[in-house]
C-alpha cells in the first residue's frame, strides 16, 4: 500500500516535469512581453524530432539536443514573424500550432510502431534506497531534478540579475526601455527563441523518457495547459512549479481511483487535475493588486520603436 | 575661442502629420545653461529626443564637443556624456525606484545603485526611498526619480525636459542649487520649461523655437516675461478677468473622511472636512505625497472605500458611489496622470472624449447605444478649435500629441461638460503661458457661471491666481480654509509643514 503512494509520488514528478520545463520556458517569453500559443505545435514537433533522433542514434543527449533544436527553430520563426514584421502575435501562435501538429504527424508516420532502446533504471547513489522516500523522489531522470533546479536558476535571474530586470522591463514598457537604449525587438527574441528551447526540451522529454514512444499528436493538449499554467501562478516561477506538479499529481492520483474502481463517472475523473489546478492557483493568487503587479504589462501588445 | 559642448545645425524632424523641427541650429557652451522656449507643440521635445538619440532626425548634423556624432540610440548618447529627464517619464511601474535607476546606467551592482541613490538624495535634498515601487509614487515623486537617475550618469551635457512642472517651489530651489552647482563644474545644461521666471533666473542663454522653427536667440536676463511671450507665441498671454466671488449653495461637503492607506507607502487620510460652494474656487496646496493622491481618489470614486456620509454632493451621499455615477451627478475629474488615467494614449481624440461624455452617443445612459461617428468627431473638432489644441485632427492618438496639448485636450473635455462641481489636479502642468492663461480664463468663467471647482495644484502661484478659499493638505491632514485675501505665501508655506494648529489657534476646523 504505502509503496502505491511512493509510485504515485514518483509518477507525479515525473508528469509535472513535462508541464514545468514548456511552462518556465513560456514564462520567459510572457515576461519579454510576448505570447506565443505554438507551444503546443513546438512540443509535438520536438516529440517527433527527439524520438526520430533516439531512433537513429540510440543517444538520449542527441534526443533532447534535436528537441531543443526543433523548438528554438519554431520560436525563432515565430518571433521573426511577430516581432520584426509585427504580425498578431496570437494569430502567429494559434498557426504555429496547427502547423506544429499537422507536420509532426506527417513526419512521424515512419516512427509510429519504432522501438527506442530500453531505458535503463535511475537511481541516485544510496539516496534511492531510503524505504518510501528512495523510491518516491530519488529514482528520477535527472531532468526532474534539474527542472526544480532550473526554476531556482529562474527566480534568482529575473529578481535578482541586472539582465533579468532587463527582461522584464521589455515585458513591461517597451517603450521606456527602447528610451534608455535597450535593443528591445532582440531581447525579445532571446526570450521567444529560450521559451522554444524549453518547450522543445519538455516535447523531447515526453517521446524519449516520459512516454517513451511516437503516437500522433501525444501532447494532448500539455501545451495549452502549460500556457495556462503561466497566468494562473501569476508569472511567479515557484509558482508556475507547485502548479505542474499538481496537475501531474492530480492526473496520476485520477488515473489511480479509475483503476480501483471509484464509483465516479470516468468523465468527471478526467476533469479532476484541471479543476484541482484551476482552484489552487486561482485560490493563491486572488489578490487582483497581486496580478496587477505581476503581470508582464505590455504582454501580447505589438511594439513598434520610432514611434 | 572654446569648442561648443554642443552644436546643431540645421535639424529636420517630419511627423506623418506635422513638420515638428525643420531647420533648427542650436549652441551650448560648456557650463552654460540653455534655456529652448516654444509654446506646446513647438518641438521642443522633439528636438531633445533627436539630440539624446531616441529619434534619429530627417536632416541636420549634431556636433558634440566640435566632432560630427551619429548618436543612433540614447545608450550611444549616454556613452557620450548627454543624460536626459523626459517630459513623459520612462518609468517602469512595477520596478522598484533604485531598479528603474539601475535600468538607466551602465553596470554596476544594486546595491551601489541604492547606495548611489540615498547619497544623491541627501546631497541634492530630493528625498526618495530607493526600495519603493514606482507605482506607489505621486508624479512629483517619480519626477525626482527621474532627475537622479540623469545626475547618476555624470552627464556633460543634461537635457531637462520641463523638469519642475510638478515640483514645488522649495523642491525647484534645490533643483537649481544643485543644477547651478553642476554648471559651474562645467556641465552643459538644455532646460526646458513654461515658467518664464524660471528661465530668467537660472539660464544664460535661450533659443526660442515657434512651429518647429527657430525664431530668436537671446539672453533670458536681459527679457522681460513679456517680450519672452511674444517671441514664443507672438502676443502678450491675456489678462485673467476677476469677479466678484458670488459663492452660493453648498455643492460638497467632506466629513470627517478619515481613510487607511491603501497600499504601504500611501498615506492615511485623516478626519478631512472641506467644503466647496457653487460659484467659488477651492485650493488645495500642499506638496505631492501629502495624501493629495488618496483624496483625490476618495473624492473621484476611483476609491470607494470612505465611510458612510462622509462625500456629499448636494444633499446625496455619494461615499460609495463610483466614479460613472458620480459624473452623473455632475462631478466632473481631471486627474493628475494625464496618460493611462486622463486618456487612453492609443485611442483617437475623438474615442477618447467617450471616456467621459456620452453626448455623441444614440441613447447615453444604454450601454449598447450607438455611437454617432460623425457627431463624435465634430464634439473633439469643435473642443480643438475652442482651446486653441495643436493636433492632427480628431483622428489624431492621444499619445502623439505634444504634453502641453494633451493636457489641454482633457482639461477641455471636462470643462466643456458644464460640470456643476469640477476638480482638477494640476490643471496647467507642462502647459505654455498662452494656455495656461487660457485654461485659468475658463476655469474662472466656470465659476462666475455657478460651478463649484476644486483645484489641487502644487504651483502656489496658480492657486493665488484663481482661488477663492484654500485649503492646505500635509501628511494626510487638511487645514482650515483660509480666504485668499488672508493667505499669504510665508503662511501657506507654514502650513505645508503642518503647522496650522499653531498659526489659528481657535479657528473653527470645520471651513
Ligand atoms: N510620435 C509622434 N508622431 C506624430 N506626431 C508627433 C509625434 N511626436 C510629436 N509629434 C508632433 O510634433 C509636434 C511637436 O511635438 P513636441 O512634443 O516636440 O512639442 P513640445 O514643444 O515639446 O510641446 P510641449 O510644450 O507641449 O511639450 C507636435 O505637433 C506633435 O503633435
Ligand atoms: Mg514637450
Amino acid at each position: 500500500m504505502m509503496d502505491s503512494y511512493a509510485l504515485l509520488i514518483a509518477a507525479t514528478l515525473n508528469a509535472g516535469t513535462v508541464l514545468a520545463i514548456a511552462s518556465l520556458g513560456l514564462l520567459i517569453n510572457e515576461k519579454a512581453g510576448i505570447v506565443n500559443l505554438g507551444a503546443e505545435g513546438m512540443m509535438l514537433c520536438a516529440a517527433i524530432a527527439g524520438f526520430a533522433a533516439v531512433v537513429h542514434t540510440g543517444s538520449d543527449t542527441m534526443g533532447f539536443l534535436a528537441g531543443i533544436a526543433a523548438g528554438a527553430f519554431m520560436a525563432a520563426i515565430f518571433g521573426g514573424l511577430v516581432i520584426w514584421l509585427n504580425t498578431n502575435q496570437y494569430a502567429t501562435g494559434l498557426a504555429l500550432t496547427l502547423f506544429g501538429s499537422g507536420f509532426s504527424a506527417f513526419a512521424g508516420i515512419a516512427y509510429v510502431q519504432a522501438q527506442i532502446p530500453e531505458r535503463p533504471n535511475f537511481a541516485l547513489p544510496y539516496l534511492s534506497d531510503i524505504p518510501l522516500v528512495g523510491p518516491a523522489l530519488f529514482r528520477q531522470h535527472p531532468l526532474v531534478y534539474l527542472t526544480v533546479a532550473f526554476a531556482l536558476v529562474l527566480i534568482w535571474f529575473l529578481y535578482r540579475t541586472r539582465s533579468g530586470l532587463i527582461l522584464r522591463s521589455v515585458g513591461e514598457s517597451p517603450e521606456s526601455a527602447h528610451a534608455l537604449g535597450y535593443a528591445v525587438r532582440w531581447i525579445r527574441m532571446g526570450a521567444v527563441v529560450m521559451g522554444g528551447a524549453l518547450c522543445g526540451l519538455a516535447g523531447a522529454y515526453l517521446s524519449i523518457i516520459y512516454t517513451p514512444l511516437w503516437v500522433e499528436g501525444m501532447v494532448a493538449g500539455k501545451g495549452w495547459i502549460a500556457l495556462a499554467l503561466t497566468t494562473f501562478a501569476t508569472w511567479r516561477p515557484a509558482r508556475v512549479l507547485l502548479g505542474a506538479y499538481l496537475f501531474g499529481g492530480v492526473t496520476m492520483l485520477q488515473f489511480h481511483l479509475q483503476g480501483v474502481g471509484v464509483e465516479l463517472p470516468s468523465q468527471v475523473l478526467s476533469m479532476l487535475p484541471y479543476l484541482a489546478t484551476i482552484f489552487v492557483l486561482a485560490l493563491i493568487s486572488r489578490n487582483p493588486r497581486w496580478i496587477r503587479i505581476n503581470i508582464p504589462a505590455a504582454m501580447g501588445k505589438p511594439f513598434h520603436p520610432g514611434s | 575661442m572654446t569648442t561648443p559642448r554642443l552644436e546643431l545645425k540645421g535639424i529636420t524632424k517630419a511627423f506623418p502629420d506635422v513638420v515638428a523641427n525643420s531647420d533648427v541650429s542650436l549652441t551650448v557652451m560648456p557650463g552654460e545653461t540653455h534655456a529652448v522656449l516654444g509654446e506646446n507643440g513647438a518641438g521642443k521635445s522633439t528636438l531633445m529626443k533627436v539630440i539624446y538619440g531616441s529619434l534619429m532626425p530627417d536632416a541636420g548634423q549634431i556636433l558634440l564637443n566640435g566632432q560630427v556624432m551619429r548618436i543612433r540610440n540614447p545608450k550611444e548618447a549616454r556613452a557620450n556624456g548627454i543624460g536626459m529627464v523626459f517630459q513623459h517619464f520612462n518609468l517602469f511601474d512595477t520596478m522598484t525606484v533604485a531598479e528603474n535607476v539601475w535600468l538607466g546606467l551602465a553596470r554596476t551592482s544594486l546595491e551601489q545603485v541604492t547606495a548611489s541613490i540615498v547619497a544623491k538624495a541627501t546631497e541634492y535634498g530630493l528625498d526618495i526611498d530607493p526600495r519603493r515601487a514606482v507605482h506607489t509614487l505621486s508624479v512629483g515623486e517619480r519626477q525626482r526619480v527621474e532627475i537622479i537617475r540623469a545626475l547618476l550618469t555624470r552627464p556633460e551635457l543634461l537635457i531637462l525636459d520641463e523638469p519642475t512642472s510638478v515640483l514645488t517651489p522649495q523642491a525647484v530651489e534645490k533643483l537649481f542649487l544643485v543644477l547651478r552647482k553642476l554648471a559651474s563644474e562645467g556641465c552643459s545644461i538644455l532646460y526646458i520649461s513654461h515658467k518664464l521666471h524660471e528661465i530668467r533666473e537660472l539660464c544664460t542663454a535661450c533659443t526660442v523655437l515657434r512651429a518647429g522653427k527657430v525664431t530668436g536667440v537671446c539672453n533670458p536676463k536681459e527679457e522681460s516675461n513679456a517680450s519672452l511671450s511674444r517671441m514664443m507665441i507672438g502676443a502678450e498671454p491675456p489678462l485673467l478677468e476677476h469677479h466678484e466671488c458670488q459663492a452660493g449653495s453648498t455643492t460638497m461637503v467632506v466629513r470627517n473622511l478619515s481613510l487607511e492607506r491603501d497600499d504601504q507607502f500611501g498615506v492615511d487620510l485623516q478626519e478631512i472636512n472641506l467644503s466647496v460652494c457653487a460659484g467659488e474656487i477651492v485650493g488645495i496646496a500642499g506638496v505631492s505625497g501629502n495624501g493629495q493622491k488618496e483624496l483625490l481618489y476618495a473624492l473621484s470614486g476611483e476609491d470607494t472605500r470612505s465611510p458612510h456620509g462622509s462625500i456629499r454632493i448636494g444633499e446625496v451621499d455619494v461615499s460609495a458611489l463610483d466614479p460613472g455615477e458620480r459624473r452623473r451627478m455632475g462631478l466632473h475629474f481631471v486627474p493628475e496622470e494625464r496618460l493611462g488615467r486622463g486618456a487612453v494614449p492609443t485611442l483617437s481624440l475623438a474615442q477618447n472624449l467617450l471616456l467621459t461624455r456620452t453626448e455623441s452617443i444614440s441613447i447615453p445612459r444604454c450601454a449598447g447605444g450607438w455611437i454617432r461617428v460623425k457627431a463624435l468627431a465634430n464634439h473633439a473638432e469643435r473642443l480643438i478649435d475652442r482651446f486653441h489644441i495643436k493636433a492632427g485632427g480628431p483622428n489624431s492618438v492621444a499619445r502623439s500629441l505634444s504634453g502641453g496639448n494633451l493636457q489641454k485636450y482633457i482639461v477641455a473635455r471636462e470643462i466643456d461638460a458644464n460640470p456643476k462641481l469640477l476638480i482638477v489636479s494640476q490643471p496647467t502642468w507642462g502647459v505654455d503661458v498662452g494656455a495656461a492663461a487660457q485654461i485659468r480664463g475658463e476655469i474662472l468663467r466656470l465659476r462666475d457661471e455657478g460651478c463649484a471647482v476644486l483645484v489641487v495644484s502644487e504651483e502656489l502661484d496658480e492657486l493665488f491666481e484663481v482661488c477663492d478659499r484654500m485649503y492646505v493638505i500635509a501628511r494626510g491632514k487638511l487645514s482650515p480654509s483660509i480666504p485668499i485675501a488672508e493667505a499669504t505665501v510665508e503662511k501657506i508655506g507654514e502650513w505645508m509643514s503642518g503647522l496650522w494648529d499653531r498659526s489659528v489657534p481657535g479657528e473653527a476646523r470645520h471651513a
